[in-house]
Parts: C-alpha cells; structure tokens; sequence
C-alpha cells in the first residue's frame, strides 16, 4: 500500500517533534553539565582537609595511571622512530630521525595518546567508583548530613585530573622520545650526537613543549568533567553504571581527538 | 503541640505517575510518628520531600517552619545539619572504617580537638553496643551491625530531627529487639523528632506515639496505635493483621491465569 500524503505529513511532523524533544534533552543536559561543573570547581570552607584528599586524588589519578603511561610512551617512541627512520633513509636524511620523534610526540602523540589512555584508565574509574557511590546512597546519605558531594567528592577528583594529566603527558613525551633513542641509536645505528643535537635545534620550548601542555590541560578538564557528570547522573543500577562507564571512554575518546583538531588549528594560528 | 514537619496538599508525581496525591500530614516535635503503608506505596519517598531531595509539583512542605522546595541550596545544606535519616542500605562510606563513618560529620562540621572527636565517636559506638568495632571496614560488618553503624552515624551530631527508612527490614530478631529499644530510648533522652518509615507493623506500633497508614498515593488512616487498631476499615486492617484477602489485591493486574496458560 502507498504510503497517502497525509500519513507522510503525520510521519515528518513526528519526525520533527522528536528531533525537537531531542535537541531539547541535549540543551538540557548540557545546561546540567555546565552547572555540575562551576559548583564542582570550588571546594568551599577549610584547606587542610581538602588539600589532603587532592593528594589523594592525585595519587590515585596520576601515579596509578603512570605505568601505562610509560609502558605505551616507550613503545609509541620506539615505532615513531622505527617508522621515520624507513620513511628518511630513502632521502638520505635518517639523521633528523630525533627531530621527528620529538616533534611528533610533543606536538601531537603525547597530549592525545595520554589524554585516550587517561580516558581508559582513570576516566572509567572515576565515573564506576562516582556511580557506585550513587547506587550504594553514600552521595545521598552525604546530602543528609549537610555536606555538598559536589564539593566533597567531585572538587578534588576534578582539579586531580587537571593537575594529573599534563604531567603524565610531560612523562609520555620523556619516554617516547628515550624509546625512540633506543631504538634510533642502539638499533639502526643513527650517530648519537644528530640525534639528540638535531632534535635540539628544531623543538621550541613555547612553540611545542608549552602548546603541548596547554592542549594537555583541556584534555584533562574535558575528560575528568565528562567522567565525574556521567557517575553523578548514571542510573543507579548495576546497567546503570556499565552504560555510564562505556559513555565515559566513548565521548571523552571522541571529545579529544575533536578538541584537538580545534586546538591545534588555533595554536598553530590557522583561524 | 508543635509540629516539627508539616506537609500541606502535596502532590508528588515521578515519571508521569501519581505517588501523592494532595496528601497532607503533621510530624509532632519530639514524638515518634510512624509512616505505614504497603511496599511501593512512596513512604521513601516521602522522606525525598522533607530532606529536600525531590520537590513536589504542589502543596507545602515545611520542616523547623522553613519551606524545603523554596530554600537555596546553601540553606539546604544548613537545614540538613539538623536532620538526618537512617538509609535502609546503611550507605556507609566503603573506604572509611566504622570509626571514621561515625566522625565524618563531626569533622565536616566541627572544629573540634581529636581527643574530643574520638570520645564522642566512642560514646555513639557504645550507644549501639559497636564500640569494639571501630577498625573494621563496612565490608567486614553483617547487615544489622552495619545498620546500627548508621544508625550511630546519624545521632553523632545530635540531630533535631532523625528519620529511619526502613530500620527493621532483613534483620534477626535480636537485632530487631535492639533496634526497637535503641529508637525508643533515643528519642525519650534526647527529646529527638523521629520518622519511622516501615512496614513491620508490630515493632512499629510498639514504639509509635502517631501513626499514619499511607496507600494509593493517600493518608487511608491516622491515629495513635490503639485507634489505628480499633478501627473497622478494611484496608486497614488487611493491612494491619496482613490478611491475604480484602481490598487490596496481592496479585499485579493480569489476565485470568487459566486463560493465560490455556490460550
């Protein structure tokens, strides 16, 4: 049977009222997410005790996060260098092996690939350990005594994350570009002093180490805000809680690799 | 008599679906007042209203003569110093010992010495008859040790008003005992305001100066324990002596079984 005009009509204005219900659902929730995120900024009264479980937070973000970090840094390095070397060596330029490796972890490898492997790591934990504080009521039973879990519990993870990540990029980079020496000097035998002196003269302490630490910086507030909000807002059941973790890796993954094609463009002055 | 809380033509809906509809109730200052009522009849709910966690979409709901759904969030937060609820979970905090669950609020909120902390976290522990088992972790307790760890949380900061959800559910006998006795004797000496959200209806009555009986999103009943146990209405009493026929059905809304099986 074809479809009459009038059914056609009826399907396009339904059409049309769910993608307004939609559109309305992700202002919302964008609104929700943008609020969670000014009062999970601030940590309210006292230092001490705040200062202390920032230590925490650090620890459990940062330090626990290290030997992935640096495992995937070295082997990173060691194929950068492994591949540049191919790529050069048929121009007769393998020596600028070190600026290449240097150039592209700083610039780009290390802010992104710490950024994906923080996402995994401590992103997913952050938003499992936030969801099962909701299904289990110890958010609400804090809500009860007076004490704000937006401070207590979100503050101090929020500001770990942005003081963990750009120092795990700065590792990242330190072992991929020692990776990409061990592999580049001790394996295909470039001369130890072009590699290290031409990877000297061309990086910019502003140009590359500074811009890769500030892209560093907003991969971490995005990824530890994206982690915290869906633990705040997950579902609290076990579903729940596995679905808020899945969307945690997925849109933080997807946010930095979007966010740093914006950043690089304005870095590099391109708009 | 005053009245601590105050719920005024409240009507509540979640999801599209009605759970009050324009209820109104009065929690007498230092009484022991019970909520009774079936299972999803939205007593927990309830308690969502007067803590401030949910809001209703009309009526009043006044607790201390403030209007919770009104107060701004730091107002809130204020209000909720003074009060306090006993979550039928317990939802004691799983990295912190017995001991340091029982001193959060006391830390959250005082500037008191160390020395002065520990007595008093000792003293609550004592209350509960928990005081040798401060060290241990939530995870290490059995389910009525960790309900009168909370329950010893909930009383640390001396609350004017305290709500159980729920306190007798899944426990033994023995615990049960406790817990009845414990209710009673904190409210007596320390002239608290208690909310008894349950459905255990012996151990309920047993301790209750009022009693409302909550059913279909109404107030179906109101009275003290003896009243309650006077009265001739029938869902009440189906309610109240759990006979498995009257007015309220056991059975969720279905087609005839025979028909269903046989089809």
């Amino acid at each position: 049977m074809k479809p009459s005009g009038v059914m056609i009509h009826h399907y396009l204005l339904n059409g049309l009222r769910r993608m307004g219900i939609n559109a309305l659902d992700v202002c919302a929730g964008f609104g929700r997410a943008s609020w969670f995120l000014l009062q999970s900024l601030t940590w309210g009264k006292g230092f001490k005790a705040p200062f202390a479980r920032l230590v925490l937070q650090v620890y459990q973000l940062g330090v626990l996060s290290l030997p992935i970090i640096l495992v995937a840094g070295l082997f990173v390095g060691m194929v950068l260098a492994l591949q540049g070397y191919h790529v050069l060596v048929g121009y007769g330029s393998q020596e600028a092996v070190g600026q290449m490796v240097a150039l592209s972890i700083l610039r780009e490898f290390g802010p992104v690939m710490s950024a994906l492997l923080f996402a995994g790591r401590a992103g997913s934990a952050l938003t499992a350990e936030i969801g099962l504080m909701k299904a289990t009521e110890q958010l609400s039973a804090m809500e009860i005594m007076g004490v704000d879990p937006l401070k207590r519990i979100m503050a101090p993870r929020l500001w770990g994350g942005i003081i963990c990540l750009p120092l795990l990029n700065l590792m990242f980079c330190v072992l991929g570009i020692y990776g990409g020496a061990l592999v580049a000097v001790d394996m295909l035998g470039i001369y130890e002093g072009s590699y290290w002196a031409n990877m000297q003269g061309s990086v910019e302490f502003y140009g590359d180490i500074v811009k890769g630490v500030i892209k560093s910086l907003v991969f971490a507030l995005v990824v530890t805000w994206i982690a915290i909000f869906h633990g705040w807002n997950a579902q609290p059941t076990s579903q729940g809680i596995s679905r808020a973790t899945t969307a945690t890796v997925v849109q933080a993954s997807l946010a930095i690799l979007a966010l740093d094609f914006v950043l690089t463009a304005v870095l590099l002055g391109g708009f | 008599m005053a009245n601590y809380v105050e719920l005024k033509n409240v009507t509540f809906r979640r999801d599209g679906r009605l759970i009050f509809d324009d209820i109104s109730l009065q929690i007498a200052k230092g009484k022991i007042t019970s909520i009774l009522g079936p299972s999803g009849t939205g007593k927990t709910t309830l308690l969502g209203l007067i803590t401030g966690q949910l809001s209703p979409q009309s009526g009043e709901v006044l607790v201390a003569g403030l209007s919770v759904p009104d107060l701004p969030r730091p107002a809130l937060f204020e209000l909720r110093k003074k009060l306090s609820l006993l979550f039928q979970s317990g939802a004691l905090f799983t990295d912190l010992s017995v001991f340091e669950n029982v001193a959060f609020a006391l830390r959250e909120h005082t500037r008191l010495p160390e020395h002065m902390i520990r007595d008093l976290v000792l003293l609550r522990l004592e209350n509960v008859g928990l005081r040798g088992a401060g060290q241990l972790m939530p995870s290490q307790l059995s389910g009525g040790m960790a309900r009168r760890v909370a329950l010893a949380r909930s009383i640390v900061l001396d609350p004017e008003l305290i709500m159980y959800d729920e306190p007798f559910t899944g426990q033994d006998p023995v615990s049960k005992g406790v817990l009845v006795k414990l209710i009673q004797s904190l409210n007596s000496e320390s002239a608290l305001t208690s909310i008894l959200v349950s459905h255990d209806v012996d151990e309920a009555l047993s301790i209750s100066d009022y009693v409302y009986v909550l059913s279909h999103g109404q107030v179906i009943a109101a009275g003290t324990p003896q009243q309650l146990r006077q009265s001739d209405d029938q869902e009440l009493k189906q309610f109240l002596f759990g006979l498995p026929d009257g007015p309220v059905s056991f059975h969720f809304p279905a087609k005839p079984l025979a028909e269903e099986v046989l089809a």
